[in-house]
């Protein structure tokens, strides 16, 4: 079974449509790249996803492992196994990293029937991915994401991605701001969590990102449809040719 | 101006009682209480159309016939549910007196003392009269001229020079309702000498439901260069009202950082009055007040920046849920001469209900020309933003609302110093915050955030 169905999506933000009937199937171990312009509509495809009461959703079904995802409450999705890589994520002063990310840990093993892990056994795990993440140590005690840099924020990310373990992982603009370095360890982290098990959707604006996590599937978002799906060389084809190179193409997929 | 006629009449019969029954007191604390008894006398209590007073109206007490309260014995077992046991250092005072049995002093540095002001003034009178009532005005505060004219008992510390005292001095003030409504007004004095240190707690609470009114007054002199760190808890009943005025005199290059917790009152007043005396010197305010149902808390600020080079912060956080209505007001006086002042004032609320309100005002006062003052105040509710993100991240709404409260909470927290008192009054805090399921947040949502700042 798949893990995500997304049929014929349309989806509003204050009654202006935004998604115009999208439909992706994502299948376990899969990596999906969702490409396209400014305003295409992909970030609100993820928030869409994370099911962000902003957005409504006026037609059209998404499917969780099966489940129906429109019913889920975002704290549902997450514990369902969904996790979105905010684009722009945010501080939240007074609570520090890992109080927070045992606090979502916790909720989500209790979701599952599972114990709740305590401090002792929680701070190795952690302490072990942000080395994956070349976080250093002081970020555990610090407040979330208060103070950091844009690089470090989006890093602090796929930490809390490594803790939280996924089955499906949508990373929105997750490369948007990284300098080549934090990028190729951002992209690190990431490859890190391919398992045949998990799936991800690469939401990102540039080709860049995916010179070092290679997609299964690339699909180009333009004005709210998928205009154009193929393999990873769909990619460089778009960063030879431009955006401006798949409006024709548009033309042509509405016949 | 009813209030102001008829409370004298009412206070003086109380007086009489108080003057007989702390007995033979020197003929300077003698005059000083007279001498303040009159002041009250004259000036009565404060209505709404005092400046200082404008969003809280103290009828409740001025129109209450409040007797003294009497000198009562409570058990240890009694005090168990407070919590303080693991304190080494203990005062206990109940109805303002102090209570031997309970208190454990411990083992302090040579040349300290502390206990009892009742105790001292009797066997040292000259350090008593040294300091008690020169920084304290009674001419400022009518609440404060009534604690003056009350004078019986309260804590006392004296720090010799040079002398650190590592364990917190942590003082309870118990107050036992009686059938009748009551009151106590417990005068502490904290002497903290040239290159000290000490930290204090005072806790005021409860024991029993009733009527009651807790008017404290503290005096803290913090010498040259010395280091106090003190702590403001009120967590009283529901029918308690309670005033107080901290009064800081501060020497040069003395470091004092004060820190309020305010959990529950019918009313509560809470006068913060630094005075930055001496040269270089710094003081922390920082404050945490949590109302709920309809308790009223106001915290005044006056902060008073005497001389050259001195920085003071403050920092209030207010969490209004229900009826409730908090207050801020946040003065700051620059004197003349006080150049290069650096004063920093913020006051954060968030109002958990469309009933709950909140009256935040700066009032700066400069006369100095190179200073920098700042003061900023936000109202608001949850950010949808931090809900969400928590959410997100497998967090149900009432587990998120939770940890944006304590998030909230621990600005104010994780400013204090000792962290045997920061982990007991955080328990403190989470033990007295509205359970997530009783609020719902305002639905009010646009145009609900309101936010300023300004340089000066």
């Amino acid at each position: 079974m798949s893990l995500l169905e997304i049929k014929n999506l349309h989806a509003s933000v204050n009654d202006n449509e935004i998604l115009k009937g999208i439909d992706l199937t994502v299948n376990p171990g899969e990596v999906h790249s969702i490409m396209g312009p400014n305003g295409s509509g992909k970030s609100t495809l993820a928030q869409v996803l994370a099911r962000r009461e902003s957005y409504q959703v006026t037609a059209g079904s998404i499917t969780l492992d099966g489940k129906d995802l429109m019913a889920m409450k975002p704290e549902e999705a997450a514990c369902e196994g969904l996790f979105m890589a905010f684009q722009y994520p945010v501080e939240i002063p007074g609570i520090s990293n890992a109080y927070f990310l045992r606090a979502a840990l916790n909720a989500i093993r209790k979701y599952r029937g599972e114990d709740e892990m305590d401090a002792m056994d929680f701070l190795p795990l952690l302490k072990e991915k942000m080395r994956m993440l070349e976080m250093d140590e002081r970020f555990l005690n610090r407040p979330v994401n208060e103070g950091f840099s844009g690089g470090e924020k989006k890093r602090n990310e796929i930490v809390q991605m490594a803790v939280l373990e996924p089955r499906l992982a949508v990373l929105d603009e997750t490369d948007s701001g990284l300098d080549i370095d934090a990028l190729k360890i951002v992209a690190k982290g990431v490859n890190a969590m391919r398992s045949k098990d998990r799936a991800m959707v690469l939401v990102t604006h540039y080709q860049r990102l995916l010179d070092y996590i290679v997609p299964d599937f690339v699909h180009v978002l333009v004005n709210g449809r998928i205009v154009k799906s193929g393999g990873p060389e769909l990619a460089l084809e778009l960063e030879q040719k431009g955006y401006s190179w798949t409006e024709g193409e548009m033309a042509g997929a509405r016949r | 101006m009813i209030s102001a006629i008829q409370a004298p009449e009412k206070y003086l019969e109380t007086f009489e009682t108080s003057k007989s029954r702390s007995g033979s007191q020197p003929r300077w604390l003698q005059a000083l209480r007279q001498k303040a008894f009159e002041r009250f006398s004259d000036v009565g209590f404060p209505t709404t159309h005092d400046e200082d007073w404008r969003f809280t109206n103290v009828s409740a007490v001025s129109g209450t016939s409040f007797e003294l309260a009497e000198p009562i014995t409570v058990s240890g077992e009694q005090l168990q549910p407070f919590g303080v046991s693991q304190f080494a250092c203990r005062l206990v005072f109940v109805n303002g007196l102090f209570a031997h049995d309970l208190s454990t002093v411990g083992s302090m540095p040579a040349g300290v003392k502390v206990g009892s002001l009742a105790a001292h003034i009797a066997a040292a009178p000259e350090h008593v009269e040294q300091h008690i009532g020169r920084y304290l005005s009674i001419e400022r505060d009518a609440f404060a001229a009534l604690n003056s004219a009350f004078i019986e008992d309260g804590i006392y510390v004296e720090v010799p020079a040079g002398v650190a005292v590592e364990a917190p001095i942590y003082a309870l003030f118990v107050t036992v309702p009686d059938a009748a409504p009551s009151m106590n007004h417990p005068r502490n004095l904290i002497v903290a000498g040239e290159n000290s240190q000490v930290t204090i707690v005072e806790d005021y609470v409860s024991l029993g439901e009733g009527t009651s009114f807790s008017n404290t007054a503290t005096e803290l002199i913090a010498g040259e260069n010395s280091h106090v760190e003190h702590y403001m808890v009120v967590r009283e009943g529901e029918k308690a009202y309670n005033f107080s005025t901290l009064r800081i005199q501060q020497g040069r290059s003395a470091s004092v950082a004060t820190h309020s917790l305010l959990l529950s009152a019918a009313l509560v007043r809470n006068n913060v009055h630094p005075v930055l005396a001496g040269e270089g010197s710094e003081c922390l305010i920082n404050g945490l007040f949590m109302a709920n149902g309809r308790q009223h808390m106001d915290n005044y600020m006056l902060v008073e920046h005497a001389s050259p080079h001195c920085d003071s912060r403050q920092f209030y956080n207010g969490i209004l849920n229900g009826q409730s209505h908090g207050v801020f007001h946040g003065r700051i006086i620059v004197h003349k001469d006080a150049q290069k002042t650096d004063a920093k004032q913020t006051n954060r609320n968030l109002l958990l209900s469309d009933d709950a309100q909140i009256d935040t005002k700066p009032q700066l006062e400069i006369y100095a020309d190179d200073v920098k003052c700042t003061h900023g105040a936000t109202i608001g509710q949850f950010d949808d933003n931090a809900l969400f993100y928590l959410r997100s991240r497998g967090l149900a709404e009432a587990a998120a609302r939770h940890v944006l409260l304590l998030a909230f909470a621990n600005e104010c927290l994780d400013r204090m110093n000792s962290p045997q008192i920061r982990e007991h009054l955080e328990k403190l805090v989470v033990a007295g915050m509205p359970e997530a399921a009783t609020f719902a947040g305002p639905r009010s949502g646009e145009g609900a955030e309101r936010n300023w700042e300004e340089m000066g």
